[in-house]
């Protein structure tokens, strides 16, 4: 069962996820090594290969508000990790879209480092604590993106059978 | 309708749209910065595997500007850059502004000053301050580098949520050495790093009609700091003034302005009057505080410039301010201009001279020390006061330093005291 291994308040910009001096590494292959390379702890364990893909990272409100870098989600999607907060700034929750990087919106969300979550469509259960948080569904208005397994498929899609892509998502 | 409801209904090919909707809007303008380098990444990666040949929509409607490390600060940067430059050359993009003193600069000024943007237009960039443009009364928006693959391979904006809009009425008038800045600071301590998350603010009043295009473009800037989809300032003849004679425009320009009836999320009235130089404290830009609450704090570095506050009227209060007089000691000053134009124009006005006599080390156009990845960057424990847009913990490149964020004559009176000075006591 996934395990939260790292946690952070509301506000939590992009520069705090992928610092500005990193951002002349752009490509997805390349970027998870700077992740939240300013925590050096959570960094190390990142780059060390100790987190298991699907860990989770709980947030507060307006998680990645600030620059729209895409490296702030390329970087965590590298690393296979899931992103449970409160709620999400628009730019960061259309770039995780994007790219599929899993994101929940639990706006009651409470874990701390450690706990056990089991996550579906309809809730974020703490097993650790017993408690059960209610989950927002992503934007009705991306789901065909998301149904297409991000934006470079879609957009794929939509180029190549312009017509059968288009009533899918009238 | 509101501005943004009859931009978007139009650029969708509909009628009418409300809040919620899900559009397609066409693209007016696409544009990129060295992020391009990515954004080509995604491009070519949409095409992997099919028989198509990678063509941008129609090129005469990209941008990119050369803006965040410029003059390159690395190897890696240059590559990329020679990289962006070889596939603008390929693709043909119309508006590409490379590494230069004539017509080089910050994009979010570039765009303006050529005349890139009009009222009514669907603008997108790569950049979370490209809500700037909504002063020109256009709905623009930051979008993420695949996105703007898609949209450089489709001409048009896949899926978008008709934002809600916040209508915000701004009456008074600014006392001396109080403006623009201090108004967008005072609204976001108000409403939030988070308060118009998914939104529009919708500038209006006696206040704005009186605003230079200069003004609302910081109010523009920084809505995203409050979270804002875009911010936008309906075309009115101050619009048509900047396009026409400052930015060449001589084609026949659209007013698009929001219905009597509107319908509005909410409405904030705000009255400058009484209102004083702001202050956003560490580390969250809602973090704002009246001038007299932090006044006296010690300030190793004083940044003026950036797509916030480096335009000609910013850089002319502060010049004014330090003529004559010199950076305190142990104070570093840093001036970056927006654009070359406008370090032109600095230069035949003295304010260039100005600074350069008072201390301050005048640097190319360039975003650089903003976000701390070209120059600038702050030692362990040091303070910097900036007329830029962010103050986020690491911002200006180091975690273990503290940026409060101001306007231009804040900045240019603490420069001579070497602590948070208000310039209404010491001019």
């Amino acid at each position: 069962m996934p395990q939260v291994v790292f946690k952070v308040g509301d506000d939590i910009s992009t520069d705090v996820i992928y610092p500005g001096r990193y951002m002349a590494t752009v490509l997805p292959a390349e970027t998870p090594q700077f992740a939240f390379a300013d925590e050096p702890a959570f960094n190390g364990r990142l780059k060390a290969g100790q987190i298991p893909p699907g860990s989770v990272i709980v947030g507060g409100k307006n998680f990645g508000c600030g620059s729209s870098r895409e490296q702030a989600v390329s970087c965590l999607k590298g690393h296979e990790l899931a992103i449970v907060a409160r709620d999400f700034a628009r730019i960061f929750l259309q770039n995780g879209i994007n790219l599929g990087l899993r994101m929940i919106v639990c706006p009651g969300v409470e874990a701390a480092v450690g706990d056990e979550l089991e996550i579906s469509e309809r809730a974020v259960v703490n097993k650790t604590t017993s408690r059960e948080f209610p989950v927002l569904p992503l934007p009705k208005s991306r789901q065909a993106i998301i149904d297409a397994g991000g934006l470079v498929a879609y957009t794929r899609q939509r180029l190549t059978q312009p017509q059968a892509a288009q009533g899918a998502c009238a | 309708m509101t501005t943004i409801e009859k931009i978007l209904a139009r650029a969708s090919g509909v009628a009418s749209v409300k809040a919620g909707d899900v559009v397609e809007p066409k693209v007016d303008l696409a544009m990129s910065h060295e992020n391009a380098a990515l954004v080509i990444n995604q491009f070519l990666e949409i095409y992997r595997g099919t028989t198509l040949e990678p063509r941008i929509w129609d090129p005469t409607r990209v941008a990119v500007i050369f803006d965040h490390r410029v003059p390159a600060e690395s190897p890696k940067t240059a590559s990329n850059q020679k990289k962006v430059r070889a596939f603008v050359a390929e693709q043909n993009v119309g508006k590409f502004h490379d590494i230069r003193g004539d017509v080089g600069g910050i994009c979010h000024q570039i765009l303006p000053e050529n005349g890139y943007v009009r009222p009514g237009f669907v603008v997108v960039g790569t950049d979370s301050h490209t809500t700037s443009h909504g002063a020109l009364g256009a709905f623009a928006f930051g979008i993420g580098a695949t996105e703007m693959a898609s949209v450089w391979a489709l001409g048009s904006v896949l899926n978008v949520e008709v934002p809600p809009t916040i209508k915000v009425t701004v009456t008074g008038r600014f006392k001396e050495f109080v403006g623009p800045k201090d108004l967008i600071l005072r609204l976001i301590g108000l409403i939030t790093a988070q308060g118009a998350n998914f939104k529009v603010l919708e500038f209006h009043g006696p206040a704005i009609e009186r605003m230079s295009t200069s003004g609302r473009l910081v109010l523009c800037n920084m809505a995203v700091e409050a979270g804002a989809t875009a911010g936008i300032v309906p075309a009115d003849r101050e619009t048509e003034r900047y396009l026409r004679e400052e930015a060449g425009v001589s084609d026949p320009i659209e007013f698009v302005g929001s219905d009597a009836d509107a319908a509005y999320e909410r409405s904030i009235d705000i009255d400058v009057t009484e209102l004083g130089p702001q202050i956003a404290c560490p580390h969250t830009v809602d973090n704002v505080k009246p001038i007299g609450e932090v006044a006296g704090v010690k300030v190793d570095q004083i940044v003026i410039g950036s797509c916030t506050n480096g335009r000609l009227d910013d850089l002319a209060v502060a010049a004014r301010i330090l003529k004559g007089g010199s950076v305190a000691r142990n104070t570093r000053m840093l001036v970056f201009p927006a654009s070359g134009k406008i370090y032109r124009q600095a230069l035949a006005r003295g304010y260039v001279g100005a600074f350069v006599k008072a201390g301050a080390v005048v640097m190319n156009p360039g975003c650089g020390p903003c976000l701390g990845i070209h120059e600038g960057a702050l030692g362990d424990g040091e303070t910097a006061l900036s007329t830029t847009n962010r103050n986020f913990k690491g911002r200006m490149g180091n975690p273990k330093s503290e940026v409060y964020l101001c306007s231009p004559a804040v900045a240019a009176a603490s420069a001579l005291t070497g602590v948070i000075t208000d310039p209404r006591k010491t001019n």
